[in-house]
């Protein structure tokens, strides 16, 4: 028997109170435990919305939401929800609580309530996690984007949740924020069977995810491996969304006639792909 | 080449004689010409911001100066003031600074300080708003029930209605979606191509660097590391990636081709280009 997925998403449909239109319209999706699933769409496509539908933050309108097998809406296990489901949002300046980065990371467990003792070791564990616990005296706001995007993430873990949803994390960060909190999130999801969904415009980080959710106005328009989904380029495109430079040579090249695959995704595969044709045509 | 903006040895230390003194730029030595697009890169802490604060006297430096047009901005008070009118700058995520009740006011607000007359202020309104794609339906709406993209243009369209000889940017697509990137970068050229202005952005994407810049300028702990073409720059994949920062992907493509024994002229690092020359390879067209 099939493991029973960590989310299910069933024809869920979420309208902002007032708002005469749809933001999410129809969804339906199962989330298996320990996949690291990136979305991605337009900017208003509904990404942050289906985000804090996850940790019931919002409640559908109507369809349901299961985390765990439990019903977001079912308010018994409303605070089970929420440990259950880590959110870590885009910019790192307005997740950051405390003047020394342990007491931030403590911050969470704290409310709830958890045993002293218990959080110092949830605390160091998490800080090592994400590479910081040598940080973790230091003042929060002198770190770098990408630091403090891994206090965050660590912030998240001290809750020791089964599934970390990551909202544009890398947004505001220089190209090394960006592989830190990436490779950080990789990790957390090889190594101890985290399940990760990150929102992200940046095609460059999905490339290693399991699976790739594209959304539009509120629906969801491709879902499949990276692969799959980003050899669709004539949908990326339609939907704005960025197509990666590897795809984008091997599709100039099918169009000129050559065969190439498609879902040579990475700079190498496709440069392995690019090469043999030429040698090939004797060209090289 | 006409010089348009000149720093001599500008150093910037912040809090001085504190425990928190930092010197941010050192000893900065550059010269921009009219007419240019420049590409500022460097990892989060290069003195990119501060460097670029000194280009309109909004900051001053501890050592060294800042000179356009040949004058020194900071001989006197009026020269001062009068080079914010010159170069514009528009700061990070400026649309947290959007305060004024309608979006018209707000980007009156840069021309109005100009004390241009009422008919001027409204042409300059109206042809920045056409620049950066701001309907005039939304002239009189206030500009917090905007979306995030249309502040930041709206932000952008205030500083380009003084109409300033340079334009500088600090990290104007920052946080925005690849649609959003776009129009503002297509804005910015747009902006450029109808005034001749010069521009200088500041940027983490790579890949809008390659896009639109004429030319690349990195910091690195408060230094200028490289400055030359993109070509020259992104050929120096392995130092950029050591001070943190990238080539774009095509730029990494056309490296692991020719480490294939493909033969590829040097100043690939768009994907057009790329997928131009790959293309004229196959059917055997030499590459130009
Ligand atoms: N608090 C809110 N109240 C009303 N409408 C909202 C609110 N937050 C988001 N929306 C609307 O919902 C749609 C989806 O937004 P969002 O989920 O933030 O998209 P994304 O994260 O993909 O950019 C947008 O049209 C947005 O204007
Ligand atoms: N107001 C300030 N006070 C003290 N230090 C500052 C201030 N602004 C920037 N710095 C420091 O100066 C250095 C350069 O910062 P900045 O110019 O903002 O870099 P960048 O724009 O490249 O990220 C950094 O180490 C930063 O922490
Ligand atoms: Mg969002
Ligand atoms: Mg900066």
């Amino acid at each position: 028997m099939p493991e029973q997925p960590i989310i299910r998403i069933e024809d869920l449909h979420f309208t902002y109170p007032g708002d005469s239109a749809e933001t999410l319209r129809g969804l339906s999706l199962e989330i298996a435990e320990g996949s690291f699933v990136a979305v991605l769409g337009h900017n208003g496509s509904g990404k942050s919305t289906l985000a804090k539908l996850l940790n019931a933050i919002l409640l559908p309108t109507s369809g349901k939401v299961y985390v765990c097998g439990r019903d977001t809406e079912d308010e018994e296990h409303l605070l089970d929800i929420r440990r259950s489901v880590g959110l870590v949002f885009q910019n790192p300046d307005n997740q950051i609580v405390a003047n020394v980065v342990e007491d931030d990371v403590a911050f969470a467990p704290e409310n709830l309530g958890v045993e002293p003792q218990e959080i110092r070791s949830r605390v160091d564990e998490a800080l090592r996690t994400v590479g910081m616990y040598e940080y973790r005296l230091h003042a929060p706001h002198l770190l770098s984007g990408g630091q403090k995007q891994r206090v965050a993430i660590a912030g998240a873990l001290a809750m020791q949740p089964r599934v970390l949803v990551l909202d544009e994390p890398t947004a505001m960060l220089d190209p090394l924020g960006r592989r830190e909190v990436i490779s950080t999130v990789e990790r957390l999801c090889r190594e101890r069977g985290m399940t990760v969904v990150l929102i992200t415009h940046h095609m460059s980080e999905c490339v290693n995810a399991d699976r790739l959710i594209a959304l539009s106005d509120g629906m969801v328009t491709a879902d499949g491996t990276p692969r799959e989904v980003f050899s669709q380029v004539e949908l990326l495109k339609r939907e704005g969304l960025t197509v990666p430079a590897t795809v984008r040579l091997l599709y100039a090249l099918r169009e000129a006639g050559f065969d190439v695959p498609l879902d040579a995704l990475s700079v190498d595969e496709c440069a392995d792909a690019v090469a043999a044709l030429l040698l090939a045509r004797g060209r090289v | 080449m006409e010089s348009i903006i000149r720093t001599e040895k500008l150093t910037h230390v912040y809090s001085r004689g504190t425990p928190f003194e930092k010197t941010a730029i050192h000893d900065v030595n550059v010269e921009i010409y009219r007419g240019e697009l420049v590409a500022v890169i460097g990892h989060t802490g290069s003195g990119k911001s501060t460097f670029m604060q000194h280009l309109n006297g909004l900051l001053r430096p501890d050592e060294g100066g800042v000179y356009v047009e040949g004058e020194d901005i900071f001989a006197t008070k009026e020269a001062t003031r009068d080079v914010r009118f010159k170069v514009g700058l528009v700061f990070q995520y400026p649309e947290y600074q959007l305060f004024e009740e309608t979006v018209y006011k707000d980007i009156a607000f840069g021309p109005r300080n100009m004390r241009l007359s009422e008919a001027e202020i409204d042409e300059r309104v109206r042809e920045s708003a056409r620049l950066t794609g701001v309907g005039e339906e939304l002239f009189e709406r206030s500009p917090l029930e905007l979306s995030g993209g249309q502040k930041r243009r709206v932000a952008i369209a205030g500083v380009m209605a003084m109409r300033p000889r340079v334009l500088i940017l600090d990290e104007p697509t920052a946080g925005l979606d690849p649609a959003g990137c776009a129009g503002v970068l297509k804005n910015i050229t747009d902006y450029r191509e109808a005034t001749g202005s010069t521009v200088l952005l500041v940027t983490h994407s790579m890949d809008d660097a390659a896009r639109i810049a004429d030319r690349l300028i990195v910091f690195h702990e408060g230094t200028i590391a490289m400055d030359g073409m993109p070509e020259e720059v992104f050929s120096r994949q392995r130092e950029l990636v050591d001070m943190g920062l990238d080539v774009p992907q095509s730029a990494a493509i056309a490296d692991a081709l020719r480490a294939r024994g493909v033969q590829l002229p040097s100043s690939i690092y768009t994907s057009r280009r790329l997928r131009e020359a790959v293309v004229a390879l196959a059917k055997g067209v030499a590459p130009c």
